[in-house]
């Protein structure tokens, strides 16, 4: 437990000093988002019925961007081989960066959702359940990512291919991420697809630490 | 009996074992295949709403469920190589990868052509064609994985774990794709969901099945036993073996 | 049968294009990998023959020089 708590500062630490790391997802959803009325219209009644879908996706691909980043810094200056190495469960010590990249790069996201919400003339009364459902989302996403980023960190060129393996399973999440935000504009019930998100996100607390492991050793060990 | 398994889990004892049901595999697949594809395309009825544009079943949904299968045998395998290091395991779940991600586009391909005649269009949302489409982006992601790993042993196992990854996600992609469907498009009806297919319509459409998998299993099992001299290459019984051949 | 003639089995009720696609492409598919099995198991065991040969070859050559080696 003390592993993990010194793992979560060490990191949360590292983070904040480098800035860039944290703002670049969130300057690149706000760019996304400004391109999309641009490419197709400024109408706001069609962008208000495209809205919950396009900053899903934004918001989908911003957390994707800042994913190579997780395991990267550490595999470089060899930190992560400690953690393999340290007495303390693999996957705890996972559980908590993932926490961390969720922490900087999931909720900043959700929190930003709605403000760019108003600027795609999001209708009002699912400004709430955007930025709940991004939260409970993006931790799903953050976990699920992990395992992408753990098993592509030892590849030079890993990015790419990390958006491939990722993207695919990032789908059920998405469905009811959006279907959430629709459900709360059509003003039908949204606690149904929270709790999937929720359920979703208690099967990605359970498998994904043990999966993020076993990817760092197989990334480690060749 | 666990001697016989025993021995179909080391290489040189599979290799041995393996020879005696290549041929029958290979007729069998023949066989069922030829038959059911003739039955299909020119005995079986047509149907009462599509007509004769109904009998691309027989390729379609052959291809759909072998597409499925292969990716859960091949995370089995992945499963049975990450536990018990069985190197066998390993090499066929290689060898199935890429007849998998072809199976998954010849459905996605004949389904888009079923789709002009039924739909008036080559894609539609539909949630089997769309869960086939996130198969497939599967496949190619478990196949680059492991050809990105400059070592085969790390392929490998990185390529098991992504295996084993999206064989629990395939039902959750699955059932949320479907549920994603049913909430957008209400009204358009199913391509491969009827009601009661008359026996001279579905038994045609079940040797295709059988026949795809006896063929996917001989392919396999063909791959594999190459695969096998292809990475036992300085072990003496494949010298033994080869020099017997010419 | 459920066509009268070659011509209205080739016709396919219509739908000739579609349905000879779809079998088309199931039928290079299958062939494709059956045939592609068939010829890496030949191309295996022709390179593993060439590389015993080879080494046999090697091995034969190096017997020679260490054979004349004390002559010189």
């Amino acid at each position: 437990m003390v592993a993990v708590r010194a793992t979560l500062r060490r990191d949360l630490v590292l983070r904040m000093r480098g800035r860039s790391e944290v703002l670049n997802p969130l300057v690149f959803f706000a760019l996304v988002i400004t391109l999309f009325p641009l490419g197709i219209s400024p109408d706001p009644t069609l962008l208000a019925t495209i809205a919950p879908g396009l900053l899903w996706v934004a918001a989908l691909l911003a957390a994707l961007l800042s994913l190579d980043g997780v395991f990267r810094g550490d595999f470089e200056d060899g930190s992560l081989e400690q953690l393999l190495l340290s007495p303390q469960p693999l996957a705890a010590l996972a559980l908590s960066k993932v926490a961390v990249h969720w922490l900087l790069t999931g909720l900043p996201l959700a929190l930003m959702a709605p403000l760019l919400g108003i600027m795609l003339s999001l209708p009002a009364g699912s400004y709430g359940v955007l930025a709940l459902s991004l939260a409970l989302g993006s931790a799903s996403l953050s976990l699920i990512g992990a395992i992408g980023a753990a098993l592509t960190v030892g590849l030079s060129r890993g990015g790419v291919l990390l958006s491939l393996l990722v993207l695919p399973l990032y789908i059920p999440v998405l469905i009811f991420g959006a279907g959430a935000v629709q459900a709360a504009i059509q003003g039908g019930g949204v606690a149904a697809h929270l709790a999937i998100l929720g359920a979703l996100l208690a099967a990605a607390l359970i498998f994904a630490p043990f999966a993020i492991a076993a990817s760092l050793r197989i990334s480690i060990n060749g | 009996m666990w001697a016989f398994i025993h021995k179909l889990g080391s290489p040189k004892g599979f290799y041995a074992i393996s020879a005696r049901w290549l041929t029958p595999l290979w007729l069998a697949a023949a066989a069922l295949i030829l038959i059911g594809g003739t039955w299909g395309l020119a005995f079986s009825p047509a149907d009462y709403q599509q007509g004769d544009s109904f009998r691309i079943i027989y390729v379609h949904v052959p291809a759909a469920f072998l597409a499925q299968s292969i990716f859960v045998a091949m995370a089995a395998a992945g499963f049975v190589f990450m536990v018990w290091k069985i190197k066998l395991a390993d090499m066929a779940a290689a060898m199935m990868a890429p007849l998998g991600a072809g199976m998954t586009f010849v459905a996605l391909f004949s389904g888009a052509v079923w789709g002009v005649p039924t739909w008036g269009t080559w894609w539609q949302w539909d949630a089997r064609l769309t869960s086939m489409l996130i198969l497939f982006f599967l496949y190619i992601g478990v196949i680059a994985l492991r050809g990105a790993f400059a070592s085969r042993d790390g392929g490998a196992r990185a390529a098991s774990v992504l295996a084993m990854v999206g064989v629990i996600n395939i039902p959750i992609i699955k059932y949320s794709v479907e549920w994603w469907y049913t909430l957008h498009q209400p009204a358009t009806f199913s391509i491969t969901s009827k009601p009661a297919m008359p026996a001279a319509m579905w038994l045609p459409l079940l040797l295709m099945v059988l026949g795809f998998y006896c063929f996917f299993i001989a392919v396999t099992l063909m791959r594999t036993r190459s695969e096998i001299l292809r990475r036992e290459s300085s072990k003496r019984w494949v010298r033994a073996l080869v020099e017997e051949q010419r | 049968m459920a066509f009268d003639s070659l011509s209205a089995f080739l016709a396919m009720g219509g739908y000739a294009p579609y349905v000879w696609s779809a079998y088309g492409a199931t039928a290079a598919l299958l062939l494709g990998v059956g045939w592609h099995a068939r010829a890496e198991r030949r191309r295996v065991l022709r390179d593993l023959k060439r590389r015993i040969r080879r080494e046999r070859y090697q091995a034969g050559a190096a017997n020679n020089t260490t054979e004349e080696g004390p002559r010189r």
